[in-house]
């Protein structure tokens, strides 16, 4: 490899790798990412794809994306705008020309913006004028033909040779970023370790197109964003979704009980899932159920068995399991339910993103049904808030329902390794063996958690079940009065929460003329936005919710120091609705965007700016 | 069963919950609770190590009425809830009560999917043709023609024979009984708790308000013996008052023929195998139907498989062995890191 003279330094660089969905531009954007992460970068990345696995070759509904936002300094979000876009086809820039921004460079593989493909992605005949690119820093690389080129003599199928053309890209991308080829050759290795002509060929490709950047100067002078300044530690990639299933993995071991979960396959959550079916290593029991509601069924199962239950789904699914979470409700059993919201209604967008699931996990039952909600905000905290969420669903036995969403899940971030001894022990309230007179229904006085008695412990026998409890006894009770006060006792068990959670933090400014709010994966970009505007001079605050219910103690006293209030959230405005029915003497002014997409910094400091001005 | 037996003896009482049992005077339920007791006095299984998991229905108010560990579910969810119980505790001895709305409608899938996967539960299907608990509808086993209040001009769909839905989702054990017999109940049910997966048991039971009789042209003293076989395993298939009828096989179908008439022997009589894997005949004796034949009874089926929650375990097992990650810690130092200085 050798040296450039003189590249320019950059604080932060977006990149989006787009292509048909079966181009390969998840794995091609990956494998940029994690070896940013592993030169020390921050990063943050944004996989969006199709929901059909093979929409129609070469359409605007096919295209798949993975943005990749690197810096050196603390990144938070897979940025607005790209300030590279690779297009593997004319659909890929058709999808994606507003996505960039004023003069970046687009690398496009020319060979597939034949007339027929034009054509398939709407444009007339020049994509280029017609999406007025023409200042832009336009590539046009023949990036099918050299790769036909590059492995013509390697034996292999024209499947095989065009599947290899997305490393290609890869190698032209990491020759404009100063960027050594060794991270994905290893992978190569690794990855293909029975097949050493596929390891070859892609080698091959990846260097091919690293020496075509070069050959050409595709771009002069060539940029690098040197490392980050990152905590010191021992850092690893993590998206959403294994993140969760971690945090979960880690609760069962706190707390000394073994880990269940019963799930069914759903976008975006099969993940979760996913990985702790790979986790027999440390005892975890995965079901995978037939259905939904078996799904949840199972686990509360295992949770009267006195298991560590989980269920993982998305919105339609937890729509299906509102009955049984009600179940979870009465028995007063410990359960964690994961919903990894997506668009919709009804099967809406599923591998699009959205906060529009709240109402639903808060309300979405039959009775007066409360359960604990908490909500994620970065990829790599799903680890901490899935393992709060076994907390207190184990130490106040009751259903916590984990809210994260597809931008989350799907997601990765560089994440500082913890130590299991940084973590808590979690304590259940497990009844031992030989107690005398047990009922089911007893309570902890302080946060009103019924005792656990374990099937299998001798003495302790007893039956619970759907219909209304008697209050201590746990006897089926059909008694006015017993109805109503078990009903108030069930809320106020979730209301004592809010003794057991940390306090509600503002970023920025403490106090002043602007309040932002958020929840969920808003995080990064409301944070960037407060940052932003904070230099500006701005008196601005950041709120960022991670206890819905209960909510913090000290909201009230967060929200009056602020003389306006802007909640900004993925949907129309559920946990606006939610505050104002629970801070009625606050006014709240209100963000929305309901696009299967994350918000952009930009969007968030206007609405702010206009609020600021107003 | 898996489930550890102790030097224990129990009696039928000490099975009996302090609960008031409310089904109404009559009802078959109470002589299934009892014999569900019997049974389970008799098994040598530590009366903590029984769960008992019910949906929702008449017959799922069950556990209420055990002394053991038990849990009242939600409708149609009754195999679902005991798959997780047992898969998640093998020790457990799980009993799941559920009837013929709770099992073939509602939670039909789950039927189905419990026997497929042979999980080890004892699965007591109660079947009386009728929905009791929200007073008179028909359900997936009311018989063609049948009058209810949803069905006022009678039922024109088919109904459903629980036998060979759980034969055809590769159920291993299969036996019948009936309400009042409770001696025949007892027995298989201690058959069924000694089977190794999943165990369902249909058991014929009379609603005295809802659909009173349903059993009755097979039930009543004068002709039970006559319309009703109880196989017995590696016994000839005989039955009769005078025990003088039996089943023997013509091309595909069976056929019901007198000893000694015909030149007909004890010999040409077929005997019963309920450990065949092959499920031709076992359909076949789940279908039979008076007036065309006897009704079988007993343990029609009871094929050795493994089990799902032993097979869970054991990969879990395999796994832990073969793993190099042991801990939480080793699991978050696994695969690509790389340090910041």
């Amino acid at each position: 490899m050798t040296k450039k003279d003189n590249p320019i330094e950059l604080d932060d660089v977006v990149i989006r790798f787009s292509g048909d969905s079966g181009d390969g531009m998840q794995l091609t954007g990956t494998l940029f990412s994690n070896t940013a992460a592993f030169l020390g970068n921050d990063i943050a990345t944004f996989p969006d794809y199709p929901a059909e696995i093979r929409a129609p070759q070469g359409t605007v509904g096919g295209v798949s994306g993975f943005q990749v936002h690197i810096g050196h300094s603390d990144i938070k979000t897979p940025g607005d705008q790209a300030d590279i876009l690779v297009a593997m086809n004319p659909a890929a820039l058709k999808a994606n020309a507003r996505w960039i921004k004023p003069g970046a460079t687009i690398i496009i593989d020319v060979d597939n913006f034949t007339s027929k493909n034009i054509e398939k992605a709407g444009y007339q005949e020049d994509p280029i004028k017609e999406e007025k690119l023409e200042d832009f820093n336009l590539i046009q690389a023949p990036v099918s033909s050299l790769t036909k080129e590059t492995l013509k003599d390697m034996g292999l199928d024209m499947k095989g040779v065009l599947r290899s053309k997305n490393m290609f890209a890869l190698g032209m991308i990491y020759w404009v970023f100063n960027r050594p080829l060794k991270f994905t050759e290893e992978f190569f290795k690794s990855k293909f370790k029975k097949k050493p002509e596929i390891i070859a060929a892609n080698e091959k490709v990846l260097k091919a197109g690293y020496y075509y950047a070069e050959t050409i100067e595709a771009l002069h002078p060539t940029y690098v964003v040197k490392p980050a300044k990152i905590e010191k530690g021992t850092y690893r990639n993590i998206n959403g979704n294994t993140a969760t299933a971690w945090g979960l993995v880690a609760a069962a071991e706190k707390s000394g009980l073994q880990l269940f979960i019963g799930s069914y396959p759903i976008t975006p959550a099969t993940g979760i899932l996913e990985e702790l079916a790979l986790r027999k290593d440390l005892g975890v029991i995965s079901v995978q159920a037939e259905d939904e509601i078996a799904g949840i069924t199972t686990s509360i199962g295992a949770s009267f068995a006195g298991l560590l239950a989980v269920t993982s789904t998305s919105g339609p699914g937890l729509a299906l399991k509102s009955e049984a979470l009600g179940l979870a409700v009465i028995t007063e059993l410990p359960l964690v339910v994961v919903d990894v919201q997506r668009g919709g209604p009804s099967t809406g967008l599923p591998t699009k993103t959205e906060q529009s699931d709240l109402m639903q996990v808060l309300y979405g039952r039959n009775g007066e049904s409360p359960v604990a909600v908490i909500a994620a905000s970065t990829s790599a905290n799903c680890f901490n808030y899935a393992f709060e969420a076994a907390r207190i669903a184990l130490e106040h036995m009751t259903p916590v329902v984990l809210m994260t969403d597809g931008y989350l899940a799907n997601g990765s971030e560089p994440w500082k390794i913890p130590k299991m001894n940084e973590l808590p022990e979690i304590k259940p309230p497990i009844v031992p063996e030989g107690t005398e007179n047990y009922h089911p229904y007893q309570r902890n006085p302080e946060n009103l958690a019924r005792s656990w008695a374990i099937p299998g412990t001798p003495g302790l026998e007893h039956r619970i079940g759907g219909l209304e409890k008697d209050e201590i006894t746990g006897n089926v009770s059909y008694d006015p009065l017993n109805h109503q006060h078990m009903t108030k006792l069930r809320a106020e068990k979730i209301k004592r929460i809010a003794g057991d959670i940390p306090k509600l933090k503002v970023e920025g400014s403490q106090e002043g003329d602007l309040l932002l709010v958020g929840w969920g994966s808003t995080y990064g970009y409301l944070a960037s936005a407060e940052e932003e505007l904070v230099k500006e001079g701005k008196k601005v605050g950041l709120a960022h919710f991670h206890y819905i219910n209960p909510l913090p103690e000290n909201v009230e006293e967060v929200f009056g120091k602020f003389k306006k209030i802007l909640v900004c959230e993925m949907n129309m405005g559920q946990f606006v609705g939610y505050l104002r029915m629970n801070l009625q003497q606050f006014k709240y002014y209100q963000l929305n965007k309901i696009q299967g997409l994350p918000f952009t910094v930009a969007e968030i400091k206007n609405a702010a700016v206009n609020l600021l001005e107003g | 069963m898996s489930t550890e037996t102790a030097p224990v003896v129990y009696s039928p009482k000490d099975f009996k919950s302090d609960q008031e049992v409310r089904w109404c005077p009559g009802c078959g339920d109470h002589a299934i609770l009892n014999s569900v007791q019997r049974a389970m006095s008799q098994l040598g299984i530590r009366k903590e190590k029984y769960a008992v998991i019910s949906g929702i229905g008449c017959s799922s108010r069950f556990p209420y009425y055990m002394a053991t560990y038990g849990f009242h579910g939600i409708h149609g969810r009754a195999a679902a809830i005991s798959t997780g119980v047992k898969t998640a505790n093998p020790e457990l001895s799980v009993w799941t009560i559920t009837g013929d709305g709770d099992a073939l409608a509602i939670g039909g899938n789950h039927l189905i999917h419990v026997a497929r996967r042979n999980v080890d539960i004892n699965l007591l299907l109660f079947n009386n043709r009728i929905y009791g608990l929200t007073k008179g509808q028909y359900s997936p086993t009311s018989v063609k023609g049948q009058v209810t209040n949803t069905s006022p001009y009678g039922t024109v769909e088919p109904p459903f024979n629980p036998g060979e839905l759980i034969i055809g989702a590769q159920g291993k054990f299969f036996a019948r009984t009936i309400d009042s017999n409770i001696k025949l109940s007892t027995e298989i049910f201690i058959e069924a708790a000694k089977h190794e997966g999943t165990s369902a048991v249909e058991i014929y039971q009379n609603c005295v308000i809802y659909n009173n009789g349903a059993y009755a042209d097979i039930k009543d003293k004068e002709h039970k013996d006559d319309r009703q076989i109880i196989l017995r395993d590696e016994e000839p298939m005989i039955f009769g008052k005078n025990r003088d009828k039996g089943l023997i096989l013509v091309g595909m179908k069976l056929k019901v023929v007198k000893i000694g008439e015909n030149g007909i022997t004890e010999k040409d009589i077929l005997v019963h195998h309920s450990s065949e894997n092959n499920p031709g005949l076992h359909m076949m004796l789940v279908n039979m139907r008076w007036p065309d034949y006897p009704v079988a009874f007993g343990v029609i089926r009871n094929v050795a498989a493994p089990t799902y929650n032993v097979a869970v375990h054991a990969q879990i097992e395999k796994v832990r062995q073969s793993s190099p990650v042991k801990t939480m810690d080793d699991l978050l130092a696994s695969g690509n890191t790389w340090e910041v200085k």
